[in-house]
């Protein structure tokens, strides 16, 4: 029954993960969800770096510090810039009301949990069985781009979502290959960058970051 | 069943009983100090329970048999949870009676009862009180239930003082699913004890009360026994809470064999303690937080079931992938 003290250490930053997904589900200003997700990149570091240090996996040390670099500093400080440049400090405004929101991000965990329950069974890391957590995370930020209407909110779903994956790989394979992280950490970057630019566009256009002026194609 | 058993059974009743006004005045007095006020004395609600036992009881003219009633049933209920609820030793005679889910149960008769009692005069004050209690209580009552389960499946029952004893008993490991349950479990003791971010337990405004709303129309020994009846189950709830996240120090079985007197003798002081920090903690709480619009509270008290089935599914998932 008993694990050894790294496995329960990293089964509870997977836990907190867990709950910081929610917190992010739940959160109603935009500047929180921003400190939500240097929370979140924060705690991946650490589980990531334990990870490392337990498998002996090298390269995964770089991948912590890659992560520490863009996620925990770099990006949210992009995202702080951007919010104060845009003044889009306001209560972010939901399509469901929040508990309804949280009973159906619950009914996703169940479902990735039961998903991850065979996949989890062929892998041999000893991280196996945080996979379920993983994928419910990624399956939650894709649940709060869905749920919010703001352009900023969902580029931090879509955000927080890469950092799902990037845990579901550290859980199931230890970590991708350098190359690949590297790729990922620079596309991430210039999607943010190339976001923060469109939030302008849009703004200019429709005087909100309201996105649902752009489904309509014709001006009424 | 042996009659040292017998003996600590009804020890615990009568310290819960009796020291659960304490508990209450520790805490207004940590609320005070917090918020730079001079505190009242620790048993200024002994005081305030000696002085409403000497007044006369006024009655409205056309309530039942029922509201008479209820203060004593209140009573009755928050007693027989103190049996119950392993606060001083695991080693009861009544803790077989009962397990958790019927503590819940018990907690839901009780509940009931005061708010039938609230409806039973008629006025505006009580009925809307109780409405919002009934509100606050179902979704309470879930959520309190999948702490409990959380709490079950890592020990293998659902009897309190079984949980406490295989939780004494196993070695320290670290349970992501405790931590939830734990969060998930003040949120919502504070919810259904009345405190401040559902319910502000001094208030004087009429239209924000819940508790106090549904008390209006006690006076006298029926007021006191109500009172006496929410500190006791303040202290229910602390003593669960240390049940289920923290029990060590309690006297169990376990201990029998050396020397049982001893063992509830060391158990007491340390319950003490225990009440002591979490009285404390609490107070702390309340300062730091605001109250929060009526409205807001299933999503607070959606969160708290959140927590406790996020605590389950991790339990199912991490253990289960770990054997």
């Amino acid at each position: 029954m008993n694990l050894p003290l790294s496995a329960q250490l990293i089964h509870l930053l997977a836990a907190v993960l867990l709950l910081l997904s929610f917190a992010m589900l739940a959160q109603r200003r935009v500047l929180s969800l921003v400190n939500l997700f240097a929370l979140q990149g924060a705690v991946l570091v650490a589980s990531t770096t334990i990870v490392a240090h337990s498998s002996g996996q090298h390269h995964l040390y770089y991948s912590a510090g890659l992560t520490l670099l863009l996620k925990v500093l770099l990006l949210p400080a992009i995202l702080h810039r951007l919010i104060r440049r845009l003044e889009v400090r306001w209560d972010t405004e939901t399509l469901v009301n929040i508990p309804t929101t949280l009973l159906i991000g619950l009914a996703v965990v169940i479902f990735s949990f039961g998903l991850a329950q065979p996949i989890s069974q062929f892998a041999e890391t000893i991280t196996r069985s945080t996979l379920g957590i993983a994928i419910a995370m990624v399956l939650l930020a894709f649940l709060m781009m869905i749920m919010r209407r703001k352009a900023v909110s969902q580029v931090i779903g879509f955000l927080s979502m890469e950092n799902g994956l990037f845990f579901a790989a550290t859980s199931a394979t230890y970590g991708m290959p350098m190359v690949v992280e590297l790729g990922i950490a620079l596309d991430v970057l210039v999607g943010v960058f190339i976001l923060g630019i469109f939030f302008f566009q849009i703004r200019e256009q429709f005087e909100s970051l309201d996105l649902h002026h752009l489904e309509s194609l014709k001006e009424d | 069943m042996n009659s040292v058993a017998i003996l600590t059974q009804a020890l615990e009743v009568v310290a819960a009983i009796a020291l659960a006004p304490m508990l209450t005045g520790w805490v207004n007095q940590c609320r005070a100090w917090l918020s730079n006020r001079r505190a009242p004395p620790l048993l200024q609600p002994y005081r305030a329970l000696r002085k409403l036992l000497h007044k006369d009881v006024v009655l409205a003219e056309n309530a039942s048999p029922l509201f008479r009633a209820v203060p004593y049933i209140l009573f009755g209920a928050m007693a027989t949870a103190a049996a119950i609820i392993p606060s001083l030793s695991t080693d009861l005679p009544f803790g077989t009676a009962a397990d958790a889910i019927a503590l819940v149960g018990l907690f839901a008769t009780a509940r009931v009862f005061i708010a039938l009692a609230a409806m039973d005069v008629g006025t505006a004050f009580g009925s809307l009180g109780a409405r919002r209690e009934m509100m606050i209580g179902f979704l309470a009552e879930p959520a309190l239930l999948m702490v409990v389960f959380t709490a079950s499946l890592i020990c293998g029952s659902t009897a309190l003082p079984t949980i406490a004893e295989t939780l004494v008993g196993r070695s320290l490991a670290i349970y992501p699913s405790l931590a939830f349950a734990a969060v998930a479990f003040v949120m919502v003791a504070l919810a259904e004890n009345a405190r401040i971010p559902i319910d502000n337990p001094t208030t004087h405004l009429e239209l924000t009360m819940i508790h106090e709303a549904m008390v209006l129309e006690y006076s006298g020994r029926h007021l006191a026994l109500i009172e006496w009846a929410s500190a006791l189950k303040l202290f229910n709830y602390a003593c669960i809470g240390i049940a289920l996240f923290g029990p060590w120090g309690l006297s169990g079985s376990t201990a029998e064999a050396t020397s049982p007197m001893l063992a509830l003798g060391l158990a007491l002081p340390v319950l003490g303690l225990k009440l002591m920090l979490l009285g404390a903690g609490l107070a702390l709480m309340e300062t730091l937080s605001a109250k929060l619009r009526l409205f807001r509270a299933p999503e607070y008290l959606a969160m708290a079931f959140l927590l406790g089935v996020l605590g389950l599914l991790v339990h199912l998932l991490l253990w289960g992938g770990a054997q």
